[in-house]
């Protein structure tokens, strides 16, 4: 505990950071990759979609909002939590429309990235199917509610880095969907192509028109190395 | 919108002081005036507190009473608990369609009358019941149903008045079955409170650790330690905060203890402001008891006016400390402590990561104690008599009494004050169960259990409960009952996390396959998967519990899922006949298959 | 010793993963050193010869035929491989499933902008549309799953040499695509 150092323990790795960080901070900055879907390091974290969900001290909890303390016994690489992290994936992917081959996000998707991460083939649970919502009423951007998954990036990054509070949740359970400040669509909303809430999204559910398709197949951001590579070569460099 | 709308929208932001934590009741009163918040309304709203148009609808759309759409001028709401379908709410449904001639969800074409479905509103033991423009109606049957659709089209008020003229003027039963000495006991009003006068803050919080007790919400935390931590934790202010939300399907046990004993309740409250350095405390009253507030301000009037409340409390220099209630809007997880404290500062009621907990940030950031009702009326008793009387009742982790809801297939269902340590048989001769196959400890989000374990006791060492018990006779189908229990998660799901907004969606597909017999023992697998991934990943009580009823009723009676499945290793969801039928209407012709099949 | 059957259909998609799997290229001449190809469009058997190895599936389940081939596919395969983005998960032509099947029919041969003098075709020879593309996952048991769209080549060819030489398949991370 000397100069404001605190140790945890990460999947029996010593880890030492400091007070006022994270678990998941903690562990970004030594290469431990913990995943994660509606974390953004420029975002307050949420706690939405629980895909960092680690073990503290036996009890499951969520790392990008869980405050380190002196001797804190994280379990995180675990065969246990790296099934429960594949179900919630796989949960996302049958909960909307979320068709890959055409979607405009496809290789830079954290979604499918993840997804591709567990190395999941196909979901193993029931396709739901929902009829959900396309605005695309505005010039330079639009929302496919059909791949979202309510991480609510968009809504803390407009709130909180635009300063203009374009989005925000309607509705609750499985009606809960992203709203826009307006009565009826996008276009009536402050939104730029140039804020940090239009390319925020992890998956591709708000895009800024035009831009799809640019990288070739085979050098788009997952395409070759896993999402968290980028993290965990920090160990190993 | 008219000018005037705009201007009496205004004046009520302005009553409650333009502050955006009161948005809650700014949108009640809004949709009382106006028949719901349209968007227009909303954006009026919004410009009135300086707030964006979005976090007015992403409010209002929440709460399950309140609406951006007009309903009708009549709302019909038709309480859909587990109790209230066992004891036949779905006849009372279909006299309601036919006396209105609309389907449930629906608004009749001139307006009048809307019918709707609400999740269990407190009454299960007089179930069937429903609100009626906000009034309660209880043991529904479907002879009355006419009357009561020929009286609201004709503008009549749906209620009976009490006959004492005191009590709420609501069509309800209080059902009180067993008192016992701490809850149901006499109250001498002032008492708690002047026994509280004597002591410094920090002796009621030992006082209060010394006699044992433990939150009555059902987790159990030791009430003291809570205070304790409340009262260290550095704020600009503290808050004592009551939560009578009480939203667990079977339970009631707060309607008896707000009608009944409502003084020691806020003594409780009283003492707890004391206590952590409040001078503010909260009563978060589901929307449901919407006809106790009256009754409820009364009590609260009468003990300002008797130095109850207000400034220098019972004589006390300096100790100033005041109530106010907040109505909530029909949203179970909103008993969920920190989705309660969201809706309180009128938000939507999604829970909040822990930590920081609420004894250190809480209600408007401050540090918070919230309660139950029942602990808060413990606590009274505790000042009044002891910790010493108070530590003799119970078992030794659990000591005093515990209220417990009891409905369901029994001869006597009510409130029953019973001592911790009771056991589940003891219990079921109290209340006349004689047939019980099943019996659901604490609601849906609480254990289902089997007669072999009818021995066990009620408390926080062995079974603890937040008070719902409802029984399950012997014929009774519980995987039906347990698919009306998953049902009510998806329906109360916020929606903030994935496991629980998409994965209790799921378990009742499979447990619908299994229903249907088409179950394999693949099928329990996934079942449970998905329930274990459900309880460890979701952010909060209600989704960690979520779960439970298919969990607890695999693990105590797996032969109701057995009986129902296929020998087959592999049974396949779909159904030809369910996904030819549209195309066989389409094309006005029968499927002519392969001879090979 | 005879060489291992492989059947291989194509249902609600539209060719792509068949096209895939002769982009093996070369190493297709290594494939048929090693199997023989059974009913397949790529050698134009239309009916099982007899028992077969390995099924191929693409496409999702459409209609009464595509849940008719695939009971078939289960009946003579002993083991089945679901390929591509429309077997796994529905695909593109999934996209009809969120609107019902009346409602697409109309839109398609009634009330389109491009339609003149409609008429739904309704000749027997058509079969019936069900009311949903199916995964074939959840119309019959399969084994193994090849994702994307098409699958990459590279992906046909690991699971396939996998599954001949009786070790259980693994998709490496760059073979691994959902489009």
């Amino acid at each position: 505990m000397s100069n404001g150092k605190i140790t945890i323990y990460v999947d029996d790795v010593e880890v030492t950071t400091e007070a006022g960080k994270t678990i998941m901070e903690a562990c970004d900055a030594v290469g431990i990759y913990i995943p994660r879907l509606c974390y953004h390091k420029d975002l307050v974290p949420a706690g939405h979609c629980r895909v960092c969900t680690v073990k503290v001290n036996g009890k499951p909890t969520n790392a990008c909002t869980f405050p380190v303390q002196e001797g804190l016994v994280v379990e995180n690489d675990t065969d246990e939590l790296k099934e429960f992290r594949r179900h919630v994936i796989e949960m996302l992917f049958v909960e909307g429309n979320h068709v890959c081959p055409y979607c405009e996000k496809q290789g830079n998707c954290e979604l499918q990235a993840l997804a591709y991460r567990f190395g999941m083939l196909a979901p193993t649970y029931p396709y739901l199917y929902p009829k959900i919502e396309v605005d695309a009423t505005h010039p330079d951007v639009y929302i496919d509610r059909n791949r979202c998954v309510l991480c609510g990036r968009c809504v803390r990054a407009s709130r909180d880095l635009d300063g203009k509070s374009v989005f925000g949740f309607v509705g609750r359970g499985k009606g809960k969907r992203i709203a826009v400040n307006a009565e009826h669509s996008l276009s009536e909303t402050q939104l730029q192509a140039a804020d940090r809430a239009a390319e925020i999204c992890p998956t591709g559910s708000i895009v800024v028109k035009r831009t799809g398709y640019r990288v070739p197949y085979g050098k788009r951001l997952y395409d070759k190395e896993p999402i968290g590579s980028d993290i965990e070569a920090k160990a190993k460099g | 919108m008219s000018q005037t709308q705009k201007s009496v929208i205004a004046g009520i932001v302005k009553k409650y002081n333009k502050a955006r934590h009161r948005l809650m009741d700014i949108a009640r009163d809004v949709q009382a005036q106006y028949g719901c918040i349209s968007d227009e309304s909303a954006k009026t709203i919004a410009d009135e507190l300086g707030i964006p148009f979005v976090e007015v609808i992403d409010m209002v759309s929440f709460y399950y009473f309140l609406s951006r759409e007009q309903k009708g001028k009549s709302v019909i709401r038709l309480s859909d608990s587990v109790v209230d379908r066992m004891s036949g709410n779905r006849e009372v449904a279909k006299a309601f369609e036919k006396a209105a001639g609309i389907p449930f969800g629906g608004t009749t074409a001139d307006g009048a009358i809307t019918l709707e479905y609400t999740s269990d509103i407190g009454m299960c033991d007089q179930a069937p019941a429903a609100l009626v423009n906000g009034m309660v109606m209880t043991k529904l049957c479907p002879e009355d149903v006419p009357r009561i659709v020929d009286g609201l089209k004709k503008g009549k008020p749906p209620g009976e008045k009490a006959k004492d003229g005191v009590r709420p003027d609501a069509r309800v039963d209080l059902n009180l079955i067993q008192p016992g000495e701490v809850i149901f006991s006499p109250v001498e009003r002032g008492a708690a409170v002047r026994a509280m006068a004597n002591l410094s803050p920090e002796e009621v919080i030992d006082t209060v650790t010394k006699s044992g007790l433990r939150g009555r919400g059902g987790a159990g935390f030791p009430t003291g330690m809570k205070w304790s931590f409340c009262r260290k934790a550095k704020g600009e202010q503290h808050y004592v905060i009551c939560n009578a939300d009480e939203g667990e399907p079977g339970t009631f046990k707060d309607r008896v203890v707000l009608t009944e004993v409502p003084d020691l309740l806020f003594a409780g409250m009283t003492i707890a402001g004391y206590a952590i350095g409040a001078a503010e405390g909260v009563l978060y009253l589901r929307g449901e008891y919407g006809y106790l507030l009256s009754y409820l301000e009364q009590v609260l009037a009468r003990r300002r006016h008797l130095g109850l409340l207000g400034e220098n409390i019972a004589g006390k220099e300096g100790f100033d400390f005041d109530i106010r209630i907040q109505m909530g809007a029909g949203a179970y997880v909103c008993g969920e402590e920190s989705s309660l404290i969201e809706s309180l500062e009128g938000k939507r009621g999604a829970p909040r990561d822990r930590p920081p907990y609420p004894v250190t940030k809480g209600y408007m950031n401050q540090p918070s104690a919230v309660n139950n009702v029942e602990t808060l009326c413990c606590v009274a008793r505790i000042l009044e008599k002891g910790a010493d009387w108070f530590k003799a009742i119970g078992t030794k982790d659990s000591t005093g009494t515990k209220l417990l809801s009891v409905s369901g297939d029994c001869k006597r269902p009510g409130v029953y004050e019973v001592e911790f340590g009771l056991l589940v048989d003891e219990l079921l001769d109290l209340v006349g169960a004689d047939d019980a196959q099943a019996v659901q400890i604490g609601g849906p989000s609480g254990s289902c259990i089997a007669p072999k374990d009818f021995g066990r006791k009620i408390c926080f060492e062995d079974l603890p409960t937040g008070g719902s018990v409802i029984v399950f006779g012997k014929n009774r189908d519980m995987l039906e009952i347990v698919r009306e229990f998953t049902e009510f998660f998806i329906e109360e799901s916020c929606g903030w996390c994935a496991p629980c907004r998409v994965g209790t969606t799921l378990l009742k597909l499979m447990l619908e396959k299994v229903i249907e017999g088409r179950g394999t023992k693949a099928d329990l697998a996934d079942l449970e998967n998905i329930g274990e991934t459900i309880k460890a990943m979701s952010r909060c009580g209600l989704g960690q519990t979520a779960a439970n009823p298919v969990l607890t009723t695999l693990k105590n009676m797996p032969e109701i899922y057995r009986a129902r499945l296929k020998a087959e290793e592999f049974v396949p969801p779909f159904q030809i006949d369910k996904a030819l039928a549209d195309g066989i209407a389409i094309a006005g012709r029968e499927p002519v298959w392969e001879e090979e099949l | 010793m005879a060489k291992p059957k492989v059947a291989t259909t194509h249902m609600a998609g539209c060719f792509g993963c068949h096209m895939s799997l002769l982009d093996i290229d070369e190493r297709l001449v290594q494939l048929i050193e090693l199997v023989d190809f059974d009913k397949s469009p790529i050698d134009d058997i239309k009916r099982f010869t007899g028992p077969v190895d390995v099924g191929i599936i693409e496409g999702g389940c459409s209609s009464q035929e595509n849940y008719e081939v695939l009971k078939m596919f289960r009946k003579h395969c002993k083991v089945l491989v679901a390929v591509g983005e429309c077997a796994l998960t529905g695909g593109i032509p999934a996209m009809r499933n969120t609107v019902p099947l009346k409602e697409c029919m109309e839109e398609a041969y009634l009330k389109g902008p491009s339609v003149v003098d409609g008429v739904i075709p309704n000749d027997p020879d058509i079969p019936l549309m069900l009311d949903k593309v199916y995964p074939v996952h959840e119309v019959v048991k399969i084994d193994y799953f090849i994702p994307g769209c098409p699958p990459p080549a590279d992906a046909f060819w690991q699971v396939l040499t996998a599954l001949l030489a009786g070790k259980e398949p693994v998709i490496t991370y760059e073979a691994l695509k959902y489009d």
